[in-house]
């Protein structure tokens, strides 16, 4: 894996290894400097000479943005009703529930990880929070049911995965069928209507002309973005995913940061739940149906690594918008849904394309 | 539970470890009370026939019948499942073996050979894949258990004595009718027609759309905007949510299920929007009390009953015992049944609420 990484244009393998061994030399003196380092030689791992990852997330992104603008061209040029404000917000409202999701993936597959339960984790916090004995307890115990299932399945996950030395694909893929199988069970099988009109006005709410989900999606994404760029966290994650031996080695508690990725998505899960709950107004075991590969694909296409130490919260988003500007393309324009699906894994290829084309003028 | 979980909201204040411990422990006992999901109306949520005018309903030779259906995973099916209990409990002389539901037709198909070796008396399926299950359907037959094909048809008859089902093509003709009198009552003549199908590679979401057309072009009205859903809520919202962009203006929406069809409400909910009519499919008991109610822009739903799989049992039953229908002159069962579409509207749902299903 870390090859692949390494051809990306940075000083080559052995340099790094001896920045940890240096590293390991003052190990007792300094562990913040410790971890900076460490997080410095993933980061030279993943974007070359570009100490700033960030910047180099923008330029990689240009290739997503391409995508989103012929898409806009297609639009516009296929369908009165693409630009106009209704529709714009349409498309928004409806990228964020996924959006929400992708975050909390973006940081599991940076660390190196993958995380399968997404789609199901949302399907069980849905079912849990609009119980009928949820629902008297009125709206914001809801809310909170759904983000404690999320933050607790996602910390089973972590926990298994990070003290259990399992593999993440299995215990999220044993997460991803047995909460579906819990939620079903809870719910007897049946479609839980909301009778809580204020968790319903969730969806219709906007502040100044944006809608409420859409705030929310925002809020996700710079709270990831900060966390991912700008803590010890966020460059201990990096660290990680780009090596995990380099990164114990650099005395990054490995274990614990991998927990706490699973916890994010869990929670990120939660959220996306309410959201659904909202916008569907009911909490049901079949909600968030294959969730797991809409976030992986939208966070692959948005240039994050699926072998990890690399990638951006921006792509992510960006990501998610494309597939949700085709979906929204193709029903305007009345076409049928096994078409779009052979152009959503069109788009896949064709963005990771680009993707790696633009990532190769930056390193070049 | 008491509504006092302080430490889940004080993280702020120091010691946080215990307030964590304390927080994880509150929010245990609150998720464990959440759980419950008793509700006072559960009384009519089965359809039962409690035997025919004549002396079938008396008991009479003992029958085994196996039951077999894929995973109760929506409303409909759940309520198939429910229904095929509750008649078998009816009667006395009705012992039924069924297997857990699976939509996985290897897996259904090892299950019906449990039952066939079993040696149950009389089978009833509710095939996930019609075609899928038709051999080991006929192996059931040529081992002399008679089938009762329920709604998915298999590809041969020799695969069954009987079948009973729905009429997907009268459902859409039924809808599509509905809408036409709708329009020529409102003196609309170019209607602009929405339709929200169920998953589209199914023969019954094919057959369904195809009623619909043709009810449709026999007016010389056409649906102009079609999306596909997957009969479950959230994708119901999500394609509905677009349709509305693709057609500012609607005078008539066919949702083809009334699962996804909380969905599509809530999407038309959201958008505010209230200018067309909209015509259900299945017959949920939410549809009908919406229609009753008459507040929303559901106006009509047309039936596709999962009260037939009572009908099945009743059948089975009735082959195990060599008796046929009692208003029927013949001693033995129809091998086809094709139950009809009713159109439920404001006018009829009365009649109609105590069969709707909870979705």
């Amino acid at each position: 894996m870390s090859e692949s990484v390494d051809s990306a244009g940075r000083p080559g393998g052995e340099a790094r290894g001896q920045d940890v061994q240096d590293v390991q030399d003052v190990q007792e003196q300094e562990q913040a400097r410790v971890e900076d380092q460490g997080a410095a030689a993933a980061e030279a791992a993943t974007s070359g000479w570009r100490s700033r990852l960030s910047g180099v997330g923008e330029i990689r992104n240009i290739g997503l943005v391409l995508v989103l603008v012929v898409l806009a061209i297609i639009g516009v040029a296929t369908s009165e009703n693409f630009a106009t404000t209704d529709n714009l917000r349409n498309i928004l409202v409806s990228a964020s529930v996924v959006g929400v999701v992708s975050v909390g993936m973006t940081f599991v597959i940076i660390g190196g990880g993958i995380d399968l339960s997404v789609g199901a984790i949302v399907a069980l916090a849905s079912v849990w929070a609009t119980t009928l004995a949820t629902q008297s307890y009125g709206p914001w115990v809801m809310i909170l049911c759904a983000l404690a299932v999320g933050a607790g399945t996602g910390l089973v996950n972590g926990l298994l995965i990070a003290y259990g030395r399992l593999v993440p694909f299995i215990v999220t893929l044993a997460m991803l069928v047995s909460a579906r199988g819990l939620a079903a069970r809870m719910a007897n099988n049946r479609t839980q209507l909301v009778t809580q009109q204020r968790i319903k006005q969730i969806a219709t709410a906007d502040v100044v002309g944006v809608p409420v989900l859409v705030i929310v999606l925002a809020v996700v994404a710079v709270v990831g973005w900060l966390l991912l760029n700008r803590t010890t966290f966020g460059r201990r994650t990096i660290a990680i995913g780009g090596n995990a031996e380099a990164a114990r080695l650099a005395g990054i508690d490995v274990k614990r940061t991998t927990a706490t990725l699973y916890l994010l998505s869990g929670i990120c899960c939660g959220i996306a739940a309410v959201m659904i709950i909202a916008r569907t107004t009911t909490g049901s075991s079949t909600h968030g149906n294959l969730y797991e590969l809409q976030a992986i694909a939208a966070v692959i296409i948005g240039g994050t690594l699926l072998s990890g130490g690399r990638g951006t919260i921006v792509g992510s988003i960006l990501g998610v918008l494309v597939f949700q500007t085709i979906t929204n393309i193709f029903v305007l324009n009345n076409l049928a849904t096994e078409v779009q699906n052979i152009a959503n894994g069109l788009i896949i290829v064709a963005a990771v394309l680009l993707q790696r084309r633009a990532t190769r003028d930056v390193s070049t | 539970m008491n509504r006092n979980l302080d430490p889940s909201t004080s993280f702020t204040m120091g010691r946080r470890r215990l307030l964590l411990g304390a927080g994880a422990i509150g929010g245990a006992a609150l998720l464990t009370a959440c759980t419950g999901n008793d509700s006072n109306d559960g009384s009519t949520s089965a359809n039962v026939n409690a035997g025919g005018s004549s002396d079938n309903a008396a008991a009479g030779k003992e029958v085994t019948i196996g039951f077999s259906a894929p995973a109760a995973d929506h409303g409909w099916i759940a309520a198939i499942t429910t229904n095929a209990k509750a008649q078998a409990d009816q009667y006395e002389d009705v012992t039924l073996n069924a297997v857990e539901g699976s939509n996985d037709v290897n897996q259904q198909i090892s299950q019906v050979e449990t039952l066939i070796s079993q040696k149950v008396n009389v089978l009833v399926i509710l095939p996930f894949d019609g075609q899928a299950l038709t051999e080991v359907a006929i192996k059931a037959m040529d081992a002399g258990i008679p089938v009762i094909n329920l709604d998915r048809i298999f590809a041969s008859p020799r695969g069954s004595r009987a079948w009973i089902g729905g009429d997907n093509y009268g459902m859409g003709a039924a809808a599509g009718l509905y809408i036409v009198e709708q329009m020529k009552a409102k003196g609309v003549t170019n209607p602009i027609i929405g339709e929200v199908q169920g998953i589209a590679n199914l023969p019954l979401t094919q057959e369904r759309t195809k009623g619909f057309n043709e009810a449709l072009a026999a007016a010389g009205m056409k649906v102009s905007n079609r999306v596909s859903a997957e009969f479950t809520v959230e994708s119901g919202q999500q394609v509905t949510a677009n349709l509305l962009q693709a057609a500012p203006k609607l005078d008539a929406v066919w949702n083809h299920d009334d699962d996804q069809g909380v969905g599509v409400l809530a999407a038309i909910d959201q958008a505010g929007r209230k200018e067309f009519i909209m015509v259900g499919g299945a017959g949920s008991k939410n549809a009908m009390q919406l229609i009753k109610d008459d507040t929303s822009v559901l106006k009509c739903t047309v039936t596709y009953p999962p009260s037939m799989a009572s009908d099945a049992i009743n059948l089975a039953r009735l082959v195990g015992q060599e008796k046929g229908m009692g208003d029927l002159v013949e001693k033995e069962i129809p091998a086809s049944i094709t139950l009809a579409s009713a159109t439920v509207t404001k006018e009829n749902v009365d009649k109609y609420l105590p069969l709707g299903f909870a979705s």
